[in-house]
């Protein structure tokens, strides 16, 4: 929205030129209170309980729970370490399919780069399969692998791998677009091999950057793999689930859950926003 | 790592410094070789924590069978009831698709009946004779037994004696595998085709690529017409149903068709497009003037701004499932509760970009715009926000994309939108073809999203 006016020969214009630049900005801006109103009120409509009579509940649940966890406040510590596997799993979970993804992601987004890749005529193909993968949300592809191999931690993995691919290599190929050609050329003038050249010449120019995406899809992954607990393959959100749906008396379990996630979540942020920094400030010289 | 180095720098003047880069050397060489052990020796943990060795024994390859057989075809069963001798064709054996009143298809050929079709629509007594894709051929007597004739084999007899199912091959047959057979039930398996008898029922489905009835169902008079007996009947032939012309009727039976639910379908695509909107949009509305609070250069007081991030760290630390658990409660299902809980978790990620936005920006022109005489709220319009719409209009239009995604997933947690019916029909376990119709859908909903945040973004945001 931040057009230079780019030859202007007398005010007359420039007004003209103003004053059709406020009319779009505020046809934009109608158009968008229309949409916003209007989808608050059929998103209202199609609720099962309205938003005004709701508002005045949002602090129900969470004063039943953390009033009975307060009555409860010696239970606590122990819950806390009883779901620690859980939490150790769902960890896992994220770890071991953010590994995955980025090892896929970066093969394929070296597959996906012009200049770079092994096939150049595969380019659009494998465009596309990243795509696809990045589409498909991962309780599409978790629940009909718990169908197949049944529950546990597998179906999750495999699902947020999927997802975390598509969605790397995206990022991954725009990094490797980026990436100075020269010493992958001075790799190709020794006889080096194509993955020679990848290795030697491209992966170092663009590890910085890889990694850096790869920790935020690992904090991504995290919540993710939480959730698909909740759907039923294994880890701390299963765990939430079955206290949810036994209730009442259970609800200091659910507020350790609750902490556990929250610490979880909030200390994988601090920590690879600090990484995140360094790797793309302070790590290697460009 | 093996360089080559020239005569002269093979024999660096400075020892200490030969001695330092062998060191570094030798620590980064340590280090490549550690890395992947490590690595490796965290996957071996996962193996065992995962039970990855016990997914062979719990795993069900029959499961999978079906499912790819669903995704792309689908069955009919040809049913006879041993208990009341009455027949139906049902599609899928469903409800939904059932042939009415002796209606059959063209390949089921029901003979003389003795007394008629009975009251409740379905065929009663007669010979009724099953035409099979391969050229089989397979006949329920009018006693409880069923002729099965296979070109290749020869006729096979099955019958119910007593309680007892009995198979009679024939003459100097072998038992062939895809024949499976038990006091309590015989099994056939042809091409395209398979047969089941009980004591209660004699079954034969006929599988046919495609998904059944996915325009109009059986009770609709446009079930089972070709494309151009459509067009003619749209376009100029008399009225099938007086009441209405035939282009709505057909537009109308295809949105209430009661197997696919169209209409319910894209009403839930939209319920989940609605969620990421309202959700992104609401978050971006709320964030932005909080932004501002919490930025070092516009913060009106260091406890505010401290304050602000934290709950800005808060709101994105409680995970968008705590945020869909709570909001539920109070909200119930629905698409507004979904939207609340995508709003709750973008308000924090946002509050952080957007204020971090904000401290980046160039004071010269905030200075510039001050200088004329403009006050607070007129710095901010015209000396700020030039610079962070940008970034805000990019981070809201990536995060709507994104968001869209998410919507399904909060949708099956919430009860909402598409996820919810997705979630269901994966729960039925049967209806995969509906399973994969969503994925379909689903996919190309989020491609669309991805394709239209794309273009606004190079629409408003010109480098």
């Amino acid at each position: 929205m931040v057009d230079a006016p780019a030859s202007l020969h007398a005010p007359a214009d420039y007004a003209a030129l103003m004053r059709r630049k406020r009319l779009y900005s505020g046809v934009i801006v109608v158009i968008f209170v229309a949409l916003m109103a209007s989808g608050f009120r059929l998103a209202d409509a199609r609720n099962a309980g309205g938003f005004i009579d709701g508002i005045g509940h949002v602090f129900d649940f969470p004063a039943e729970i953390l009033s009975e966890a307060l009555r409860d406040w010696r239970n606590l510590p122990g819950f806390l370490l009883e779901f620690l596997p859980s939490l150790i799993e769902t960890l896992n979970i994220a770890a071991v399919s953010t590994l995955f993804g980025t090892l896929a992601a970066g093969v394929m987004a070296l597959f996906s780069t012009r200049g770079l890749a092994l096939w150049p005529r595969l380019v659009p193909v494998v465009r596309r399969a990243m795509d696809v993968m990045r589409a498909i949300p991962e309780i599409v592809v978790a629940l009909v692998l718990i169908y197949l191999l049944g529950t546990g931690p597998v179906p999750a993995m495999i699902a947020i791998t999927l997802h975390s691919t598509g969605a790397l290599g995206k990022l991954f190929s725009e990094a490797a677009e980026n990436a100075d050609l020269k010493p992958a050329e001075g790799l190709a003038s020794t006889g080096a091999s194509w993955l020679q050249r990848m290795w030697f010449g491209i992966v170092p120019q663009v590890a910085p950057n890889w990694s850096s995406y790869a920790l935020l899809r690992f904090e991504i992954n995290i919540r993710a793999s939480a959730i698909l607990g909740f759907v039923g393959s294994g880890g701390i959100g299963y765990d939430l689930k079955t206290a949810l749906q036994w209730g009442q008396g259970k609800y200091d379990e659910v507020v350790a859950i609750f902490v556990l996630l929250f610490l979880t979540i909030s200390i994988v942020d601090a920590l690879s926003d600090r990484a995140r920094a360094r790797l793309v400030r302070g790590g290697q010289p460009a | 790592m093996s360089t080559t180095l020239t005569p002269a720098a093979a024999a660096p003047a400075d020892p200490a410094l030969r001695a330092r880069v062998h060191g570094a050397m030798t620590r980064r060489r340590r280090l490549a070789l550690a890395l992947p052990v490590l690595l490796l020796a965290y996957l071996a943990y996962v193996f065992v924590a995962f039970d990855v060795a016990g997914i062979a024994s719990r795993a069900r390859p029959e499961n999978a069978a079906t499912l790819l057989n669903d995704f792309w075809s689908h069955k009919t069963h040809v049913t006879r009831d041993n208990r009341s001798d009455t027949l139906q064709v049902a599609i899928e054996g469903e409800n939904k698709g059932t042939y009415p009143d002796g209606q059959t298809p063209a390949w089921v050929h029901t003979g003389p009946t003795s007394d008629g079709p009975t009251a409740d629509g379905t065929t009663a007594g007669g010979e009724t004779v099953i035409d099979l894709p391969d050229g089989s051929r397979i006949t329920y007597g009018r006693d409880i037994s069923a002729l099965i004739e296979r070109p290749d084999f020869g006729t096979i007899r099955v019958a119910r004696v007593g309680r007892d199912i009995t198979l009679e091959l024939p003459p100097g047959a072998a038992l062939p595998d895809w024949i499976s057979a038990s006091a309590r039930r015989v099994n056939v398996t042809g091409p395209g085709w398979r047969f089941s008898m009980t004591n209660a029922r004699t079954e034969t489905f006929r599988y046919a690529p495609g998904w059944e009835l996915f325009f109009f169902t059986l009770e609709s008079p446009f079930a089972g017409r070709s494309l151009p007996d459509l067009v003619a009947l749209a376009l100029w032939e008399p009225r099938l149903d007086p009441a209405r012309p035939n282009l709505a009727g057909m537009a109308d039976d295809f949105w209430n068709n009661r197997m696919w639910r169209h209409g319910d379908v894209v009403w839930a695509l939209g319920e989940t497009v609605l969620m990421a909107f309202l959700g992104t949009m609401g978050a971006g509305l709320i964030a932005l003037p909080l932004a501002f609070l919490a930025a070092s250069n516009f913060a009106p007081a260091r406890l505010i701004r401290l304050a602000l991030r934290r709950m800005f760290d808060f709101f994105r630390g409680v995970d968008g499932l705590i945020w869909t658990v709570i909001l539920s409660r109070a909200f119930g299902p629905g698409p507004m509760t979904g939207a609340l809980a995508i709003l709750m978790t973008d308000t924090g990620t946002f509050g952080k970009t957007f204020s971090e936005a904000l401290e980046n920006i160039d004071t010269r022109q905030v200075e510039g715009v001050g200088a004329t005489g403009a006050n607070a709220l007129q710095r901010a319009r015209f000396g700020v926000m030039p610079q962070v719409a940008p970034v805000i209009l990019s981070q809201l239009l990536y995060y709507l994309e994104s968001n869209t995604r998410s919507a399904t997933v909060i949708g099956a947690l919430v009860g909402g939108g598409i996820g919810l019916l997705l979630t269901q029909a994966i729960n039925t376990q049967k209806d995969w073809e509906e399973v994969c119709y969503y994925i379909v859908l689903i996919v190309g909903m989020v491609m669309a999203m991805d394709s239209l945040s794309g273009w606004l973004r190079r629409r408003f945001i010109k480098g």
